[in-house]
C-alpha cells in the first residue's frame, strides 16, 4: 500500500536565516544550542511519516511539541525550512499559488480546535462554505451541505447563526463544512480539545462512525493520549519538534521505547484501551477453551467475563474465525506497565 | 547690541559678514529701537539664545526667521500653478458634487424632503425611536426658519463622509495589509488629525479660488477621512486569525478573503470609523463656512462677527441637533449589524 501523505526529511527552522541553519541541526546542533548560538528556533527536526489511505494517523505531543505546526504544513499553511511532503505522489512544496489553492479546495479539509466558523453566516452557508469557494451551484451547496449536516445531527439548526449553538454543535459545523469540501483528506487539529469530556466523547464516537463508512485519510492531532489510542490506526508521538516514537498503538503501548512515553502511557486505563488481540498467542491445541471473545474487545470487557479469575484462558475470534488465544495470566501482566530498560 | 559680533571677528568672517550692509532695519526689534529714539544699547539679557535674529544683527549675511516663513511661502507660490494644474481638474469633480448635492437638498421641496430623510432613518436604524426623534428634529428646524441651512449642512456632510468613506476604507484595507504602508501613512493621519483646522484653510485658498465648493469640501474631507481609515485597517487586522486560517486552509482567493471574510468581520469597526467621520465633518462644517461653506456655521460666523448672541447659540444648538441626529441613526445601524450576529 502506497502512502497517500508523506512526510520526508521535514524540518522547520523559525529565524531570520532559517536555510542555514538546517545544516547545523543536521550535523548535531540541538534545540538548546541553535537557540542559545543562533537565536533560532527549531521547530520540527527530520519528521519522517507515512499516512496511509483511509487511516487515522493521529500525531500525540504535548503543547510546543509541535504537533499543530506539523499539521500545517500538509496544506503548507505553514512552508517548511526543509524536506517533502508528498501527497499522492506529488511534492506539494512544488506547487504554485494556484494549484496549493486547488489542493487546499479539493484534495484537504481542516477541523479547527477554535471552530473558526464565520459569525455572520447561518450554520447552512457555514458548511456550504468549501463549495461557494469554488463557485458552485446553489442548489448542489445547499444539497451537500444539507446532507452533511444531517449526518452530524444538525437537523433544524440550518438558520441558527454559530454564536447560538454549544461548542460540540459548533465543531459538529466544522467538520459538516469539512465534509462537504468532499476532500480525501482531513486534518483535524485538537479538533475536540476545546469540548466538556462527555461530548468530546460523543463527538470521538461521531467521527469513528463516520469515518467506518468514509474511509477518509485522517490526520488528527491531539495532546491527550486516550484519545489518540480510541481514534489511532497509526500513532505518532512528537516531543519538542521529533517523532520519538511511530506505530500501532496497542504496540506502542506494550513497548514504549522512551520513557518519556512511558510517562506518558503509566497513567491510563490499559485495560480500556488495550484489546485483546494485542496481548493474544498463538493457538494451541492442549489448552483448556472456557470460552469465545472478540478480537477487538479491550480487557476490561474479559476480565469482567473472568469474573477475576486468572486461570481461565479465551479462544480470540475475529469474523467468525479463530484467530488466536489469550490466557487470564498474560492478560494481567499487561496491565502493568513496563519498567524502563526491562524490554 | 550684537553680543556675538566678537564672535564673527574672532572666526575672521568680519568682512564675509558686511559684504552687502544695508542701514535698513531688517527686524521687527530694531524697528522698535529705532522708533522709540534710542540708539542706545538695548537692556535684554546678556547671553541672548542665538537665534537667526539675534544672529543677524552680529553679521547681516545671516538670514532672519522671517526669511525662513517667507521662504515657505514663496516655495508654495512657486510651485502654485504646477500643483493647480494638477489638482484643480483632479478635484473638480468634487465641485460638482457639492454644488450638485446643494442644488437636490435647496430645491426639493419640504414636503418631500422631510419624509424622505424620515424614511432614509427609518430604513437605516429600523428604530422606532430613532426615527421620531430625526421627525422631531426636521419639524423644529422648519419651524424657527433654520431649515433650509440645515439642509444645507446636512448636503455638505453627507457629500463628504460619502467621499471620505469611499476613499478611506480602500485606504484602510491597503494599510492593513502592509506593514510598510501603515509606517507610512500613521503619520500622516496623525499630522491631518493634529494640525490646527484653520491651518488646512490656508493653503488650499492659496490654490483654489475662495467661491469654489472644492475648496472646503477638500478641509472637510481631509479632516474628517482619519477615522474611517484608521478603524478600517484596525478592523482588518483585529480579524481573528483562526477564521483568516480556516479561509486559507479550504482555498479562498485574497479577493474571496476580503470581501467574504475580513470585512464583514470588521465591520462593526468600519461603522464606528463611519460614525466618527459624519462627526468630524459636522465640526468642520462650522469651520468650513469661512471659506464660504454655506449652511448652519454662517450663522455661527455672523453670530461671533456680530455678537449677535441669539443667533450665534441656537445655530450652534442646530448644530449639535443634527449631530445627535446622524450620530443616533448611525449608531442604530451599527447596533443592528452587531446585533445580527451576536444574539436573538
Amino acid at each position: 500500500m502506497t502512502a497517500k501523505v508523506s512526510i520526508r526529511g521535514l524540518y522547520k527552522i523559525f529565524g531570520p536565516n532559517d536555510k542555514a541553519m538546517v545544516d547545523k541541526v543536521r550535523n548535531g546542533l540541538t534545540k538548546p544550542e541553535l537557540l542559545e548560538q543562533h537565536q533560532h528556533v527549531l521547530g520540527l527536526e527530520d519528521i519522517n511519516v507515512e499516512m496511509q489511505s483511509g487511516e487515522i494517523t493521529v500525531i500525540m505531543g504535548l503543547s510546543g511539541s509541535g504537533k499543530s505546526t506539523l499539521i500545517r504544513h500538509l496544506n503548507r499553511l505553514i512552508d517548511p525550512t526543509a524536506g517533502e511532503i508528498l501527497v499522492d505522489g506529488q511534492d506539494v512544496m512544488q506547487l504554485g499559488p494556484s494549484d496549493l489553492r486547488e489542493l487546499r479546495r479539493k484534495m484537504m479539509s481542516m477541523v479547527f480546535q477554535k471552530f473558526a466558523l464565520l459569525p455572520h453566516k447561518t450554520v447552512l452557508q457555514n458548511a456550504e462554505m468549501p463549495l461557494s469557494i469554488q463557485g458552485r451551484e446553489q442548489s448542489e451547496m445547499d444539497r451537500e451541505a444539507r446532507k452533511w449536516l444531517n449526518r452530524v445531527g444538525l437537523d433544524g439548526f440550518e438558520d441558527r447563526f454559530p454564536s447560538q449553538l454549544s461548542g460540540g454543535m459548533q465543531q459538529r459545523v466544522g467538520i459538516a463544512r469539512a465534509l462537504t469540501a468532499n476532500t480525501d483528506i482531513m486534518l483535524m487539529d485538537e479538533a475536540f480539545s476545546a469540548l466538556d469530556p462527555l461530548i468530546r466523547t460523543d463527538m470521538q464516537n461521531l467521527l469513528l462512525e463516520l469515518q467506518k463508512e468514509l474511509h477518509k485519510t485522517i490526520i488528527f492531532i491531539t495532546h491527550d493520549l486516550d484519545e489518540a489510542l480510541k481514534l489511532a490506526d497509526h500513532l505518532v508521538i512528537l516531543k519538542d519538534g521529533a517523532v520519538v516514537q511511530q506505530g500501532e498503538p496497542q504496540h506502542i503501548l506494550l513497548n514504549p521505547n522512551d520513557p518519556y512515553i512511558e510517562d506518558f502511557v503509566s497513567d491510563i486505563n490499559r485495560a480500556r484501551v488495550l484489546r485483546v488481540r494485542s496481548v493474544m498467542k498463538p493457538l494451541a491445541a492442549e489448552v483448556k477453551i472456557d470460552g469465545d471473545v472478540d478480537a477487538k474487545s479491550n480487557l476490561e470487557k474479559i476480565i469482567a467475563l473472568s469474573g477475576g479469575d486468572t486461570t481461565k484462558s479465551y479462544r480470540v475470534v475475529e469474523d467468525g474465525q479463530a484467530i488466536g488465544l489469550v490466557e487470564m495470566v498474560d492478560l494481567v501482566r499487561a496491565l502493568v506497565p513496563r519498567a524502563s530498560g526491562t524490554k | 547690541m550684537a553680543r556675538y559680533e566678537g564672535l564673527f571677528d574672532a572666526l575672521g568672517l568680519r568682512e564675509w559678514c558686511d559684504a552687502d550692509k544695508t542701514e535698513a532695519p531688517m527686524s521687527m526689534a530694531q524697528l522698535l529701537a529705532q522708533a522709540s529714539g534710542g540708539s542706545e544699547e538695548a537692556t535684554g539679557p546678556v547671553l541672548p539664545f542665538p537665534s537667526l535674529d539675534t544672529l543677524n544683527e552680529a553679521c547681516a549675511r545671516i538670514g532672519q526667521t522671517r526669511d525662513l516663513t517667507e521662504g515657505i511661502e514663496q516655495g508654495f507660490l512657486a510651485i502654485r500653478g504646477q500643483l493647480k494644474f494638477v489638482l484643480d481638474p483632479l478635484t473638480q469633480p468634487l465641485s460638482w458634487m457639492l454644488d450638485g448635492a446643494l442644488w437636490v437638498f435647496e430645491t426639493a421641496p419640504w414636503w418631500f424632503m422631510m419624509p424622505l430623510l424620515i424614511l432614509v432613518s427609518w430604513f437605516v436604524s429600523k428604530s422606532r425611536g430613532v426615527t421620531l426623534f430625526v421627525a422631531f428634529v426636521l419639524f423644529f428646524f422648519a419651524a424657527i426658519d433654520h431649515y433650509n441651512v440645515a439642509m444645507q449642512t446636512l448636503a455638505i456632510v453627507f457629500v463628504c463622509t460619502g467621499l471620505s468613506v469611499g476613499f478611506g476604507v480602500p485606504i484602510g484595507i491597503g494599510m492593513s495589509k502592509s506593514d510598510t504602508a501603515q509606517r507610512m501613512i500613521v503619520p500622516i493621519l496623525d499630522l491631518l488629525q493634529t494640525l490646527p483646522t484653520f491651518v488646512y484653510l490656508i493653503p488650499l485658498i492659496f490654490l483654489f479660488s475662495v467661491t469654489e465648493s472644492k475648496l472646503f469640501g477638500i478641509a472637510i474631507i481631509l479632516y474628517a477621512i482619519v477615522p474611517v481609515i484608521r478603524l478600517t485597517d484596525l478592523g482588518i487586522r483585529l480579524v481573528d486569525k483562526d477564521v483568516i486560517e480556516a479561509a486559507n486552509a479550504f482555498g479562498m482567493t485574497n479577493r474571496q478573503k476580503l470581501v467574504r471574510v475580513e470585512l464583514p468581520l470588521a465591520l462593526p469597526n468600519i461603522m464606528a470609523g463611519v460614525n466618527q467621520t459624519i462627526m468630524m465633518s459636522l465640526a468642520m462644517v462650522v469651520i468650513a463656512s469661512l471659506v464660504s461653506a454655506p449652511g448652519l456655521g454662517v450663522l455661527v460666523l455672523r453670530g461671533i462677527r456680530n455678537l449677535e448672541l441669539g443667533v450665534g447659540i441656537v445655530a450652534g444648538l442646530g448644530i449639535v441637533l443634527l449631530a445627535v441626529i446622524l450620530d443616533r441613526v448611525s449608531k442604530a445601524a451599527l447596533a443592528r449589524v452587531d446585533k445580527q450576529r451576536n444574539t436573538h
